[in-house]
């Protein structure tokens, strides 16, 4: 049991996700998780106000299911597939960074930006609400996020997907080398 | 119920992004220092055994569980909508510390702030489907 409850190896887990996604074909999906984000904006009445959202909303109800799986999976790993307590073992040359711009560096994610209270701080909210509305937004203007194009995608050998991985470095380089510093 | 399938994978997809790591903050910035193999063995190892995989299933014409042939849906080529919007998402990415499937994986596990990352994702989608006829594709 030992070796579950550890953090599992990338050499796993890498093999676990082209499961998924094999697992996915088989049952005559493709895998791709952010267009669950498009299908709660029509159930939340979205159609109402832009042709984007205007689809039978229930020919993605499968997808929906596969997010409440995700969530009930994240609740199962933490509580019942992990250790108390533990901390994501990055590079120290990471952690020596991470800490010079003020950040902790134990447990799964920061407390400091996470936790209840941290949605105390305005400055939080900004980060995460500015964080979240560009994944969305993104996600949808590039017709695919990690799991669509960077798995299923780049596997299909599609050139738009490799072009979309492109720009998930560009931004994601832009925003940690020249704008975290800014930031915190 | 048909559904209770996509339930299932949803579930241990769940359990392999957290237990990967591939959902935690510190190693999508740990990613994007170039300071571990880690999130570049998990994703190109998966695309590694993905590109072969959907190749195989191209050539012998393979079947899904009901019979239906596995169909493969080509994207059209653009640049500005995968170069921007990419690049759009990838900056979410870094400053939220995750991507859509880890937001909720982390949500899940109890990191209620992912919460608020969760809405303004949906608001992000929102906005991005008003505005769509106005963007370069």
């Amino acid at each position: 049991m030992d070796f579950i409850l550890q953090p599992w190896p990338w050499y796993v887990s890498g093999v676990l996700i082209a499961m998924i996604m094999f697992v996915m074909l088989f049952f005559g999906k493709s895998f791709g998780f952010s267009n669950n984000l498009r299908t709660l904006c029509t159930i939340c009445g979205a159609d109402k106000y832009a042709p984007f959202f205007q689809f039978d909303w229930k020919t993605q109800s499968w997808n929906l299911f596969f997010l409440i799986g995700a969530a009930v999976g994240g609740f199962i790993a933490t509580n019942y597939l992990s250790l108390p307590d533990y901390t994501v073992a990055i590079s120290e040359q990471t952690v020596a960074e991470l800490a010079a711009l003020g950040f902790e560096t134990d447990g799964y994610v920061p407390e400091s930006q996470f936790s209840l209270d941290a949605l105390m701080s305005v400055k939080n909210w900004l980060i995460l609400g500015i964080g979240g509305f560009m994944v969305g937004f993104g996600a949808r203007y590039a017709g695919g996020c990690t799991s669509g194009h960077a798995i299923s995608g780049i596997s299909d050998l599609q050139p738009a997907s490799l072009l979309a991985v492109v720009g998930f470095f560009i931004g994601g380089l832009l925003m940690t080398h020249v704008l975290f510093p800014l930031i915190y | 119920m048909k559904n209770i399938k996509f339930l299932l994978a949803g579930v241990l997809f769940g359990i392999i992004m957290f237990k990967s790591e591939a959902a935690s903050w510190y190693r999508i910035q740990e990613m994007f220092r170039f300071q571990s193999i880690h999130m570049f063995g998990i994703i190109g190892l998966a695309v590694g055994i993905g590109v072969p995989m959907v190749a195989l299933i191209k050539k012998f014409k393979t079947k899904d569980f009901s019979g239906a042939p596995i169909v493969f849906h080509p994207k059209a080529w653009s640049i500005p909508r995968y170069l921007i919007g990419g690049t759009i998402f990838g900056l979410g990415w870094a400053l939220s510390g995750a991507c859509p499937g880890p937001i909720v994986v982390n949500f899940g596990a109890g990191f209620v702030g992912y919460l608020v990352v969760l809405a303004f994702a949906l608001l992000g989608t929102f906005t991005y489907g008003v505005l769509r006829d106005k963007l370069p594709h």
